[in-house]
C-alpha cells in the first residue's frame, strides 16, 4: 500500500516540526556552550570550576569558582521535592479519578490548574513570609533545603497530578471490567491494574515535574538561603545553580558571566544525562498477556 | 465505575483516605496562598486598576498596559507552540518509521523540558534578541516562551494519542482511510483532551514565567504599540513590585489575583471548547 | 551606534511583517533611546522617562532592568544609549561619563525585637566577618548574618566602606533584592542585614518589624544621607559613552533626570535628590 500525496506532504510537514522541536535543545546547548568556552578553557579553567572549595566569584583577593556544591544543591533540592510531590500528586489523581464525587472532580482539577499557574514569585514570597518564619522558630535559620523542597513540591505537584490524572483516564475501560470480573476490589484494581497501566504517562509527568523543579528559579531564590555549601542537614541553607544564575547574572562582568554560563551548561548536562538515562533505558515490558 | 460500590473493603477505604488526604493537602496549601493574596490584594482590585496605566513604579495606577503586553506575548507563544507541538507529537506517534529518529527527537524534547527557565531566558536574549535582531520585544518573549512550553504540549498530546485504542489504526487502514483523514477524524478527537491539558498547563507555565521574560520581553510599562515593542509581562510586574518596589506588595497581590482569575477563565474556556469539539466529532448525528 | 545599525535590516523586515496586522505608527518619526542597568534604579528612571515622554511628544525612552554591571556594559558597547548603575564605576570601567541623579544610603537593619540600636564601625566588621558570633554575653543568641549576593550594588558599597573583601564575610544567609533582605530580617529576630535606606525607612514606618541601626552614633535616615553625615551612602548614576555630556535626546534626558523637576519623583521612590 503506497501512501497518498496528501499523506506524504503531511508526513513531511510534521516531520519538519518534529525535527525543529528536537533541534531547539541542541541550539540552546550550543549557544550556552559557546558563551561558556572562556570559563571552561582558562578563565578560570575547568579544574578550578570543579576543584575550588568555595564560590567567591566577586572576591578581589582570591576569587574561587567551586561549582560542585552548587550543582549538588540543584540535585538535592530536586530529589527532596519530587518525592513528596509524586506521592501527593499521584494520590491526588487517584482520589480525583476513582473516589471523588463528580463535582469535586472538576473542582480539584480547577484548583490544580490554578496552582500550576501561580507565578513562582508569589509562591516564593509566600514561602519567605509564611513558611520560613515557622521553620525558623523550629530549626533556624529557616531558609534551607527543607524550605526550598516544600515550596518546590507545592509548585510541581499540579504537573504530576494533572498528567497522572490524564494517564489514568486513558486506561482502557475493558481492563476495569476484567478486573471487576475477577472480583478485584477497588484498591487492588487501582494498585494492580490502573497505576501500572498508566505508568508511562505518570512517569512522563514526573519527569516534567522534576525538570521544572531543577529549573525553578524565582521561588527557590527566596527560601533556600543561597549559601554555596555542602549542607550538613536538610535545615541548612543551600544554593542551587538556577539561584546562582539569577542572583549573579545581571551583575556579572565578563569572566564571571562566562562562569555562570558554564554553570548553566553543566546544569543542562547533568539534567540531560538523567533524562537521557531514563529515555534510553530499555523499556521494561509491562504486564501484557 | 470500578469495584462494587457495595463492598468497599478496608483496603479500598484506606487508599481512598490516603488519596483524599493528598487532595486535602493540595487544597489547604492552595487555600493558604490564595488567602494571603486576598488579604493583601483585594483592596487594590478595581476596574480602574485593570485598565489604568502603571504609575509611580507600580505603587499607584493600574496594570492595563501590562495585561495587554501579557496577552500579546501569549498570542505569539501559542501561535508558534501549538501547531509545532501537536505536529511534532503526531509525527512521533504516527509517522516516525525509524525508531532511532523518534528516539533522538524524544530525547531532544526531554532535554528541552529539562532546560531551566532562566537558561531559556539567557538563550532567548542571545538568540532572539541579538542574533535574530528582534531586540527586547513581545515577539522575543513569546518565542522564548514557545520554546519553553513546547515539551509540555508535545508530551501531553502524546499521552492523549497513546490513549487511542490500538486497533483503531489498522481498522482505519483496512477501511481505506488515508493517514491524514485517520488523524483528522479518529486520532485528533482522542488526542484533544491531551492537547487541552497541554495548552492549559502551557499557558499556566507561560503566564507564571518570570525568569525567561525579564531577559527577553523586558521591562517597559507603556501601552504596547506593536509586537516589536518591549512589554512587561504580568509575572515580571509582580516580581518587580514584590522585590524591588517598597510599598508595592498590595498591588503585587492584586496583580497576582488578576492573573489567577484570568487563568480560571482560560482553563474554563479550554475545557468548554474541548467538550464541544469532542461532541461534534464523535457524535455528529446525536444532536 | 554601529551595532544597532547592524541589527536594523532584519528587524525592518520583521517590523514590516508585523505592520500588516496593526496600526503601525511611522517608526522613523519617533526618536528613541534605550536605557538599561540597575534594577534598583529602573523603576525610578522608568517614571522619569514617562514624565519626559509626556512633556516631549514624539520620543520614546525604553528602560530595561538588568543590573548595574549590565548597564555599564551596555553603555560602553553602545547597546544602550544610557546605562544605570547604583555604584561608582570601577577601575577597569573606562571611557564613560557618569551623571549623578540621586543619592541612596545603606542602612544596617535588625528585627525590632532585637535590643541593639547602635553599632560602631568595628562592631559591624566583627559581626560580618564572624568574629562576633552572638548577640549577648550568654552566648545563646547566635547572630544570623544576611549578606547580599555577589555583584550587587549594595554589597560593593558595603564592602568598600568597611574595607572588606567578599571572601572575608561569613554569611549565614544570602539574598538578592532589598525587599528580600527586609523580609528575611523581619522574619528572623536574630538576623542582621543591610539594605537601601529609603526602602528600610518606608517598611519600618509601615509596620514591618525592623529597626535601622545607627552607625557610630549617626542615625540612619534619608535626612542624614542628604546632609552628608551618614557614613555609608552611594550615588545613583546614569552613565554615557565618551567624555562629554552627550548631545541630542540622550543629553536632554540626562539633563532632565538631574533637574529639580524630578526631585519630587525621586522622593516618592524613596531616594535622596542631589541638592547642589
Amino acid at each position: 500500500m503506497s501512501p497518498s500525496v496528501n499523506d506524504r506532504v503531511a508526513g513531511a510537514a510534521l516531520g519538519i516540526a518534529a525535527w525543529l522541536c528536537g533541534g531547539i535543545s541542541l541550539l540552546i546547548l550550543i549557544w550556552v556552550g559557546v558563551e561558556a568556552i572562556p570559563a571552561l578553557n582558562n578563565d578560570p579553567g575547568i579544574s578550578s570550576l570543579l576543584g575550588d572549595a568555595h564560590w567567591l566569584p566577586g572576591s578581589v583577593r582570591e576569587p574561587q569558582f567551586g561549582m560542585l556544591p552548587i550543582l549538588a544543591g540543584s540535585v538535592l533540592v530536586t530529589i527532596f521535592s519530587i518525592i513528596p510531590a509524586t506521592v501527593a500528586g499521584v494520590g491526588c489523581a487517584v482520589f480525583q479519578r476513582f473516589y471523588a464525587p463528580k463535582w469535586m472532580r472538576t473542582f480539584l482539577r480547577r484548583v490544580l490548574e490554578l496552582l500550576a499557574g501561580i507565578p513562582s514569585v508569589v509562591i516564593g514570597f509566600w514561602g519567605l513570609v509564611v513558611l520560613v518564619p515557622i521553620l525558623q522558630k523550629w530549626q533556624p535559620p529557616g531558609q534551607s533545603l527543607a524550605a526550598a523542597a516544600i515550596v518546590l513540591a507545592i509548585m510541581i505537584l499540579p504537573t504530576v497530578a494533572l498528567t497522572a490524572s490524564t494517564a489514568l483516564k486513558n486506561v482502557s475501560p475493558g481492563l476495569f471490567r476484567a478486573a471487576a470480573a475477577l472480583g478485584m476490589g477497588r484498591a487492588r484494581t487501582i494498585l494492580g491494574v490502573a497505576l501500572p497501566t498508566a505508568r508511562r504517562g505518570i512517569a512522563g509527568g514526573v519527569i516534567l515535574a522534576a525538570a521544572r523543579a531543577i529549573g525553578e528559579t524565582m521561588a527557590v531564590v527566596m527560601v533556600c538561603g543561597n549559601v554555596a555549601q555542602w549542607p550538613g542537614s536538610i535545615f541548612d541553607p543551600i544554593r542551587p545553580a538556577t539561584a546562582t544564575i539569577a542572583l549573579e547574572m545581571s551583575y556579572a562582568t565578563a569572566g564571571h558571566r562566562s562562569v555562570l554560563f558554564a554553570l548553566a551548561f553543566f546544569l543542562v548536562l547533568v539534567v540531560g544525562a538523567a533524562v537521557g538515562w531514563i529515555a534510553f533505558r530499555k523499556p521494561s515490558t509491562p504486564h501484557r498477556r | 465505575m470500578i469495584g462494587g460500590a457495595a463492598r468497599l473493603s478496608r483496603n479500598d477505604r484506606l487508599l481512598g483516605a490516603a488519596g483524599g488526604f493528598a487532595a486535602l493537602v493540595v487544597l489547604v496549601g492552595f487555600g493558604a496562598i490564595v488567602f494571603d493574596l486576598f488579604q493583601t490584594g483585594t483592596a487594590s482590585l478595581s476596574i480602574p486598576f485593570l485598565v489604568g496605566k502603571v504609575e509611580n513604579g507600580g505603587r499607584a495606577g493600574g496594570i492595563g498596559p501590562v495585561l495587554i503586553s501579557t496577552g500579546m506575548i501569549l498570542l505569539v507563544c501559542l501561535a508558534v507552540a501549538l501547531p509545532l507541538g501537536t505536529g511534532c507529537a503526531i509525527w512521533l506517534s504516527e509517522f516516525a518509521s525509524k525508531i532511532r529518529f523518534a528516539r533522538a527527537i524524544t530525547a531532544g524534547i526531554d532535554l528541552l523540558a529539562s532546560v531551566p527557565s532562566i537558561v531559556f531566558g539567557l538563550f532567548g536574549m542571545v538568540f532572539f534578541c541579538r542574533t535574530l535582531g528582534l531586540g527586547f520585544s513581545i515577539t522575543s518573549g513569546g518565542l522564548t516562551l514557545a520554546c519553553m512550553i513546547l515539551p509540555i504540549v508535545i508530551r501531553t498530546t502524546l499521552i492523549g494519542l497513546s490513549g487511542a485504542p490500538s486497533n483503531l489504526r489498522p481498522g482505519a487502514a483496512a477501511l481505506g482511510l488515508s493517514r491524514v483523514s485517520t488523524i483528522r477524524h479518529l486520532l485528533l478527537p482522542v488526542a484533544i483532551p491531551g492537547v487541552v491539558v497541554g495548552t492549559t498547563l502551557g499557558i499556566s507555565r507561560a503566564l507564571a514565567e518570570t525568569a525567561a521574560l525579564i531577559f527577553t520581553s523586558g521591562y517597559a510599562t507603556r501601552w504596547p504599540e506593536g509586537f516589536d515593542d518591549s512589554g512587561r509581562a504580568i509575572s515580571v510586574h509582580i516580581y518587580d513590585l514584590a522585590m524591588n518596589v517598597p510599598g508595592g506588595a498590595a498591588n503585587a497581590a492584586a496583580s497576582a489575583l488578576v492573573l489567577l482569575l484570568a487563568l480560571l477563565f482560560i482553563n474554563y474556556l479550554a475545557t468548554l471548547l474541548a467538550d464541544r469539539w469532542l461532541l461534534k466529532r464523535i457524535a455528529p448525528t446525536s444532536e | 551606534m554601529s551595532s544597532l545599525l547592524k541589527l536594523h535590516p532584519v528587524s525592518a523586515v520583521f517590523g514590516a511583517f508585523l505592520c500588516l496586522n496593526q496600526s503601525c505608527t511611522d517608526s522613523s518619526a519617533v526618536e528613541k533611546i534605550t536605557v538599561t542597568g540597575s534594577s534598583t534604579l529602573a523603576p525610578l528612571v522608568a517614571d522619569m522617562a514617562g514624565l519626559f515622554e509626556a512633556k516631549n511628544p514624539g520620543i520614546r525612552i525604553d528602560v530595561q532592568a538588568g543590573g548595574s554591571s549590565r548597564g555599564i556594559l551596555d553603555a560602553s558597547s553602545s547597546l544602550a544609549d544610557i546605562g544605570m548603575t547604583s555604584r561608582n564605576l570601577k577601575a577597569g570601567e573606562n571611557g564613560l561619563t557618569s551623571h549623578r541623579i540621586a543619592l541612596d544610603g545603606i542602612a544596617l537593619i535588625v528585627h525590632s525585637q532585637n535590643p541593639v540600636s547602635d553599632l560602631s564601625h568595628d562592631q559591624v566588621i566583627s559581626i560580618f566577618t564572624g568574629k562576633t558570633e552572638f548577640w549577648n554575653e550568654g552566648n545563646d543568641r547566635k547572630i544570623v548574618v544576611v549578606n547580599k549576593a555577589e555583584g550587587r550594588g549594595t554589597l560593593e558599597v558595603f564592602l568598600k566602606h568597611f574595607e572588606l573583601d567578599s571572601a572575608d564575610i561569613d554569611a549565614d544567609l544570602i539574598v538578592g533584592e532589598n525587599q528580600q533582605a527586609i523580609k528575611t530580617v523581619s522574619g528572623n529576630p536574630l538576623a542582621i542585614g543591610y539594605v537601601s535606606i529609603g526602602a528600610a525607612e518606608y517598611e519600618a514606618a509601615n509596620g514591618t518589624p525592623i529597626r535601622l541601626l545607627a552607625v557610630d552614633g549617626v542615625t540612619a535616615t534619608s535626612k542624614t544621607v542628604a546632609e552628608g553625615t551618614y557614613p555609608i551612602s552611594r550615588p545613583l548614576l546614569l552613565v554615557t559613552k565618551g567624555h562629554a555630556v552627550p548631545a541630542g535626546l540622550t543629553g536632554r534626558f540626562v539633563e532632565f533626570c538631574q533637574s529639580t523637576a524630578v526631585h519630587e519623583l525621586i522622593g516618592s521612590h524613596l531616594y535622596v535628590p542631589v541638592r547642589e
